[in-house]
């Protein structure tokens, strides 16, 4: 419904200002994933393939000289089982460019960090967990934010007048919880959240910090009964972001301290990239990525992580070939159990518009008690084929 | 005296630098380089459209629509380069931008529309391949005077004109190069080729500038840039539409913190 309301809402104000032509773009998508284990919990469905489509479209267009512009962009994922349906509004909004300057006002994606296996810093946007596990997929945040941007590097500020709560996919399917999720409930459900961000590049130095007081992006989960009920707390979080750009080397730091989920704690992740271009003469380029997180969060109050003492290794290749071909490979490895996460990733272009791509999720060795254990045996290579428009 | 002084200035001007001694090969290639640039000294900011071919070695072609645009800044600067892409529909909107360093690294940031994120690369990414075309990153950065030590090597026909051929030697870190063997042509002082010499000492590529036009009376641009490269048996052409001067770009256009919205 509300989605509905927003977007008539977004109907009048397109009939308002009197456009000429909008542009439209986007992509349409048909996913198979394929499991290559039964479940680990007893008496789910062995169900070993999901077939799915996404349709994602951009809808925008200027006006004052392109002082002012509206972009709408619809999400919707829709599939005969695998629990993962959902209808998202990633883009609903109106920005406002002045010299040196601009305000946004409506639904928008807002990306803070430099770490390649964790978002730490990166807090205003919801997952989207229904899309992937990665973090990278997010739900449209509601929020009104003004930037000024020059020789002083960037500064804005955001205000988050709306919640999005995390969607999990629907009990008894592949990669949901242990128990069905119950209703939500929160700390402070009509607080309005707010963040500011600073950030600069100095020669090589890219350093940015942060703000954020607002409700939890990530929930705790409390059984009750037979549900987990997910409870979002008010936090405040101080992040810095720094990465460090010399020849062949970015070095990368993410840190951040927060409140409010049990004692204040820190957690931070921090690495390197390592790029060889042209690696053995073939004009491929080869990339190397090793970082290692640490979070001292609350085992029991705050939201599970499973980066808690855990180091990411990979690899990205680059062919440079006319079909952009590229491989990504890594794993995450848990320094305290025998817990780990491997991730390929490799895509090719096929034609001008169309994408193939491969995702592979793999997890091993998770004990019970590790928040991957209900999961261990859904590892999946899922095949994409996306045409865009 | 003081009639002494404009006489002065137009001798000067009317015998530049390249006809001047013929044995000091760096000064008199560093002064071909300066008057190539002063002639394209005042255009301020610069807007085209360009059409990107990709070719392999078997013939398959790809083709990318991008906007280029340009900040000129005074001296020891460094340029401000954005590029913009449209084409192919999984690549629009992915931002490139440059900041030009003289004497150190260049500043270079990708924005990744999906996911609205600003990266910054590594600069030795330079050597690497500009979106899968034969033109690397340090191709498409700016050639600000202070980045080479020159040479003159002397002068040859290039089709119809003849040509100043200039041997330009980075002077920067990481770069994918021992040479480039620049040709200007003499009557115009515009780069006409590019021979690329890799740091084996090798011939790598080669860059043809066809087609120049004249904007404003004095602002020459190719239509055609088309890059060989000896090695893999691919080629690009960028093929430029019409350029727009002085529509009022700024530093803060060209700066991270606008990535995001620029469309």
């Amino acid at each position: 419904m509300k989605a509905a309301a927003c977007l008539a809402g977004i109907a009048l104000l397109w009939a308002g200002p009197g456009m000429a032509e909008p542009s439209v773009s986007g992509s349409v998508e048909a996913e198979l994933r394929l499991f290559s284990q039964s479940p680990a919990v007893p008496g789910r469905p062995d169900s070993r393939l999901q077939f799915s489509g996404a349709i994602e479209a951009t809808l925008s267009d200027d006006w004052n000289g392109g002082a002012d512009r509206i972009v709408v962009t619809p999400f919707l994922r829709f599939g005969r089982d695998g629990g993962r349906d959902h209808v998202d509004l990633r883009e609903a909004y109106w920005l406002h460019q002045g010299d040196g300057w601009s305000l946004t006002a409506g639904i928008d994606k807002v990306f803070w960090g430099v770490t390649e296996s964790r978002h730490l810093v990166d807090i205003i946007n919801q997952d989207d967990a229904l899309e992937d596990i990665d973090g990278e997929d997010k739900l449209g945040q509601p929020m009104v934010s003004l930037s000024f941007y020059g020789g002083y590097g960037t500064f804005s500020l955001y205000v988050l007048p709306w919640f999005r709560e995390r969607e999990f996919v629907d009990f008894g399917e592949r990669l949901s919880g242990p128990a069905p999720i119950g209703q939500a409930r929160f700390e402070a459900p009509d607080r309005i959240g707010y963040a500011l961000r600073w950030s600069r590049s100095v020669g090589g130095l890219d350093i940015g910090l942060s703000y954020f007081n607002g409700t939890s992006r990530e929930p705790l989960l409390i059984p009750t009964g037979a549900v987990l009920v997910p409870y979002y707390s008010q936090i405040r979080q101080g992040g810095v972001d720094l990465q460090l750009t010399s020849g062949d080397w970015l070095w990368k730091l993410e840190a951040i301290r927060r409140s409010g989920q049990g004692p204040a704690f820190w957690a931070a992740t921090a690495g390197f990239e390592w790029t060889n271009p042209g690696v053995a003469g073939t004009g491929a380029d080869l990339g190397l990525i090793a970082e290692y997180s640490r979070d001292r969060r609350d085992p029991v109050l705050a939201p599970p992580t499973i980066y808690d003492d855990d180091l990411f290794l990979g690899a990205r290749l680059g062919l440079n070939d006319i079909n952009d071909t590229s491989l990504l490979a890594g794993a995450l490895f848990d320094r305290g159990s025998d817990a780990r996460v491997v991730l390929l990733e490799g895509q090719r272009r096929m034609g001008e518009n169309w994408l193939l791509s491969v995702e592979g999720r793999f997890f091993e060795g998770a004990a019970a008690g590790d928040p991957l254990a209900t999961i261990q045996n859904d590892d999946f290579l899922s095949v994409r084929l996306k045409r865009s428009f | 005296m003081t009639r002494l002084i404009p006489l002065l200035l137009l001798t000067l001007l009317a015998a530049p630098a390249p006809s001047l001694g013929a044995s000091d090969g760096p000064a008199r290639g560093l002064a071909i380089v300066q008057e190539s640039e002063r002639r394209d000294t005042g255009w301020r900011d610069s807007t085209v459209a360009v059409t990107m071919i990709l070719q392999d070695r078997r013939g398959q072609k790809r083709e990318r629509q991008l906007r280029l645009s340009m900040l000129e800044k005074p001296g020891n600067a460094g340029d401000r380069t954005l590029t913009i892409f449209d084409s192919p529909p999984d690549l629009a909107g992915t931002l490139f931008l440059s900041h030009a360093v003289v004497g150190g690294d260049d500043n270079l940031w990708l924005y990744l529309p999906s996911l609205k994120r600003v990266k910054r690369i590594s600069s030795s990414n330079k050597t690497g391949a500009f979106f899968g075309s034969e033109f690397s990153y340090e191709d498409i950065s700016a050639p600000e005077i202070g980045k080479f030590t020159y040479d003159y090597v002397g002068q040859k026909p290039c089709g119809r004109l003849t040509c100043f051929v200039v041997e330009r030697f980075p002077a920067y870190r990481n770069s994918g190069y021992s040479k480039l063997v620049t040709w200007f042509d003499t009557q115009e002082y515009r780069p006409q080729r590019i021979d690329y010499i890799d740091r084996g000492g090798q011939f790598l590529k080669v860059l043809t500038l066809s087609g120049y036009k004249r904007y404003s009376g004095k602002f020459w641009r190719p239509q055609t840039l088309t890059m060989s490269n000896n090695k893999t048996g691919k080629t690009t052409v960028l093929r430029y539409g019409t350029y727009r001067f002085a529509t009022g770009l700024n530093d803060a256009y060209f700066s991270q913190g606008n990535l995001r919205n620029i469309r």
